[in-house]
């Protein structure tokens, strides 16, 4: 799937700026694409190597799993291929609770920390997705987000009335994706095993 | 309700950084060793990344730099229009799972066009908080362990992303009426 979302992407962006004349943007393009993604993993070093220092001292004493005994009703039923007490649980439950407050760069390391620990418990091809891994991105991608702090700053610098009124239906928007995310991660998990 | 979420924001990370380390003491760990023993790990995964990152990012950029992305946006508008669905936000919608900074950047330039309480302002403002850059969190946690094969997901996160869509226009018809 991606393979063909990649190579459709490079071919026809390729052909459509031949088309329109002007070609010698896909080389610009391409050369700022890759600083952009150099320049991200760099800054990314930084907040990373912090939370990842953070989180080891949470694991040590005792706290990740605290939490992830305190959601285990729920986590049983999104992850039943992981581990009770397992040290992936307790980083995803923090991704997720850091996403829901809204704490962007604080949830992408505790991210990356769950899926080194479901890599751990991946019995299969090491570069093929696990089903947990699938359902984590699924929620992840989807998750509820309390306060989108980015955009309501926007909306009080250019004078909004009620910056924060779009709360309610982000909640809402956000509320519906989660649900048809789990949905579909179940769906095509089983239309994925059955077709093999 | 939002004074106490967005306070409990402001103090999540202070109290964090004030309660780990100190419980942590308290049951006997050997705070600053193990912090670094954790932190250790942190340029690898940072720099593991960065060929998915590229690879994603630099197909994204042509694609976007080229004009495809203007085409899909002139073929898709009419349609669109006709389900209460304005052709101005749809620029967004398409660039919202391919990148958070570009989808930002369109958000931004819609609400100064157009007033941040206008319906359109409104509706990006909905799109842009409810959803997420689908591809760069694929690329980046996939990426960070080495996963290249991603089975169905790309297709769950799109559909979440497509319903997220549907739903910000539908709520934001029922609340703030059509401009």
């Amino acid at each position: 799937m991606v393979n063909y979302i990649w190579l459709g992407m490079m071919v026809i962006g390729v052909l459509v700026a031949a088309v329109n004349g002007h070609v010698e943007v896909v080389t610009k393009a391409a050369l700022e694409g890759a600083q952009v993604a150099v320049k991200t993993a760099i800054d990314l070093i930084a907040i990373i190597t912090f939370w990842l220092g953070i989180m080891k001292l949470a694991e040590a004493a005792g706290l990740v799993r605290v939490l992830s005994r305190l959601v285990q009703p729920i986590t049983r039923f999104l992850f039943p291929s992981v581990p009770k007490d397992h040290p992936a649980m307790g980083a995803i439950v923090m991704n997720l609770s850091a996403n829901i407050l809204g704490l962007g760069n604080a949830s992408t390391p505790m991210g990356l920390i769950a899926m080194q620990e479901l890599q751990k418990l991946n019995r299969g091809d090491p570069k093929e997705a696990t089903d947990a891994m699938c359902t984590f991105l699924a929620l992840n991608t989807s998750c509820i987000t309390l306060i989108p702090t980015t955009i309501i700053g926007i909306r009080l610098i250019y004078g909004s009335a009620d910056p924060t009124e779009i709360v309610g239906t982000t909640i809402f928007a956000t509320a519906a994706g989660m649900t048809v995310a789990v949905f579909m991660d179940r769906l095509m998990r089983y239309l994925y095993y059955r077709g093999r | 309700m939002f004074g106490v979420v967005s306070d409990l924001s402001r103090w999540a990370i202070p109290v964090v950084l004030l309660l780990v380390p100190l419980i942590a003491m308290i049951r006997g760990v050997n705070v600053f060793e193990k912090f670094v023993e954790g932190a250790e790990d942190g340029f690898a995964t940072a720099i593991k990344t960065i060929p998915f990152l590229v690879a994603m990012l630099v197909a994204i950029s042509i694609f976007r730099a080229s004009g495809a992305l203007d085409m899909v946006v002139g073929i898709l508008s009419p349609v669109l229009n006709r389900v209460g669905f304005p052709a101005e936000v749809l620029p967004h919608a398409i660039m919202r799972p391919l990148s958070g900074g570009a989808s930002l950047g369109i958000a931004t330039d819609i609400i100064k066009t157009h007033g941040p309480d206008s319906f359109i302002g409104r509706l990006v403002s909905t799109m842009q908080g409810s959803s997420d850059t689908t591809f760069y969190v694929l690329t980046l946690y996939f990426g960070s362990v080495g996963i290249s094969k991603y089975r169905y997901s790309i297709i769950s996160g799109l559909s979440a992303d497509f319903t997220t869509l549907v739903a910000s226009v539908y709520v934001a018809h029922k609340l703030f009426g059509p401009a």
